[in-house]
């Protein structure tokens, strides 16, 4: 969809072969579980079994890496930060409750196509239809969204363009104001077209 | 045969729908790497934030909450959709989960608060709206969340995060400057406006 993809690694793993649902739970009774987990030990082996399930999927290491890669410099000063306040074992253990829920979640996202996931969610907020917001408009509101993006991004390299023409590149209202009165115009005539075709009807 | 009973005025009308996506775009947008340093090159400001305060106060209390909810399920669903092109279930068990399901409440009060303005909400009610909405209710839910998944105590967690508290202040000033020149633009971005154009015109 327009260069936006998710991380899924197709495979053909027990973890792949899992519908959606069952990893969503799996992985927020493992979260809780981690954060329950207190001593070293116990940590090294729910390590351990993350490092097993990872082999399982077969996804790889590159993939694994840019999973946990954006907490790397957090990892790092929270080990730091409690080094220096507390001792060895618990610096080691909440660096690696950190790093092990966020691997977790990453398996989930590598194993789990984009598509059944928001499936998933969507059925999830399907309560949502008690306030007026029914199926069909949750899943127009999600693939409107997916949509604008590209647009939206379009929109901003224009207001960049006027505004190295006016020479004001350096006011952030300059920039800011024109690109949020262009969206809501956008969003305001995307309304009446979807209006048009009888969505309020 | 026409029903003689007006049909009940629809909660969620085509607008309404229109406006929710484009928002939860347009914070996207804002956090997409090099898109936007503004202040010049010198500082990398992700300005995703500033969407969630700019969504609370042109969208309203609960447009906005929902901008941020179908946001956060894109995200969710692995799109990459966050600054940094960050994305997946791992930003909802990380250090800063707390953060990101802040904006959520963070957007509705700060639309809650423009909404009490009426047709025409002062620079100072919008900068109230954003602090209160944008910074104080994010950090709110944000430094016990990592409190609890570091193990850090409340205090430690929350010196560490003073070091964003400068940025986030300088995004809420900018926030409520821009969402009051976007007003005073075009008139139906006031939450209060916009609620009357739509039950004027029946749609």
């Amino acid at each position: 969809m327009s260069g936006l993809t998710g991380a899924y690694v197709p495979g053909g793993s027990l973890l792949h072969r899992l519908p959606a649902g069952a990893k969503l739970a799996g992985l927020a009774v493992s979260c809780t579980a981690l954060l329950l987990l207190r001593s070293p030990a116990a940590l090294a082996g729910a390590a351990a079994a993350v490092v097993l399930l990872y082999a399982v999927s077969g996804v790889g290491l590159a993939a694994a890496w840019a999973q946990v890669r954006p907490v790397r410099w957090f990892a790092v000063a929270l080990f730091g930060v409690q080094l220096v306040f507390a001792d060895l074992p618990t610096a080691a253990s909440s660096t690696l409750r950190v790093v092990l829920a966020v691997a977790l979640a990453g398996l989930v996202t590598l194993t789990t196509r984009t598509s059944a996931l928001m499936a998933c969610l969507e059925r999830c907020l399907a309560p949502a239809r008690f306030a007026g917001l029914d199926p069909f408009r949750l899943s127009l509101l999600l693939s409107l969204t997916l949509r604008s993006v590209p647009v939206i991004a379009d929109l901003v390299t224009r207001v960049r363009e006027a505004q190295r023409a006016r020479g004001v590149e350096r006011s952030p209202r300059a920039f800011a104001v024109p690109l949020v009165v262009g969206a809501l115009r956008h969003a305001d005539a995307l309304g009446e077209a979807l209006a048009a075709r009888g969505l309020d009807d | 045969m026409t029903d003689e009973q007006s049909p009940p005025r629809r909660r969620f009308p085509a607008a309404d729908v229109a406006r929710v996506s484009v928002f939860a775009a347009l914070i996207a947008v804002l956090g997409m790497p090099g898109a936007l340093n503004i202040f010049g090159d010198a500082v990398p400001i992700t300005l995703q934030t500033l969407g969630v305060m700019l969504a609370g106060a042109i969208l309203g209390t609960w447009r906005s909450a929902l901008a941020i909810v179908v946001l956060l399920v894109l995200v969710a669903a692995g799109l990459p959709l966050l600054a940094g092109g960050r994305g997946g279930l791992g930003v909802f068990t990380g250090p800063s989960a707390g953060f990101l399901i802040g904006w959520l409440p963070g957007a509705a009060l700060t639309g809650w608060i423009v909404e009490r303005g009426g047709r025409t909400p002062s620079t100072v009610r919008l900068v109230a709206a954003c602090l209160a909405g944008g910074v104080g209710v994010v950090y709110l839910c944000g430094i016990p969340v990592q409190a609890l998944v570091t193990g850090l105590s409340l205090g430690k967690t929350a010196l560490l995060s003073a070091a964003f508290l400068p940025g986030d202040l300088a995004k809420a000033v900018l926030a409520s400057i821009v969402a009051r020149g976007t007003q005073r633009a075009y008139p139906d971005a006031v939450p209060a406006v916009h609620r009357e154009r739509l039950r004027a015109g029946g749609r």
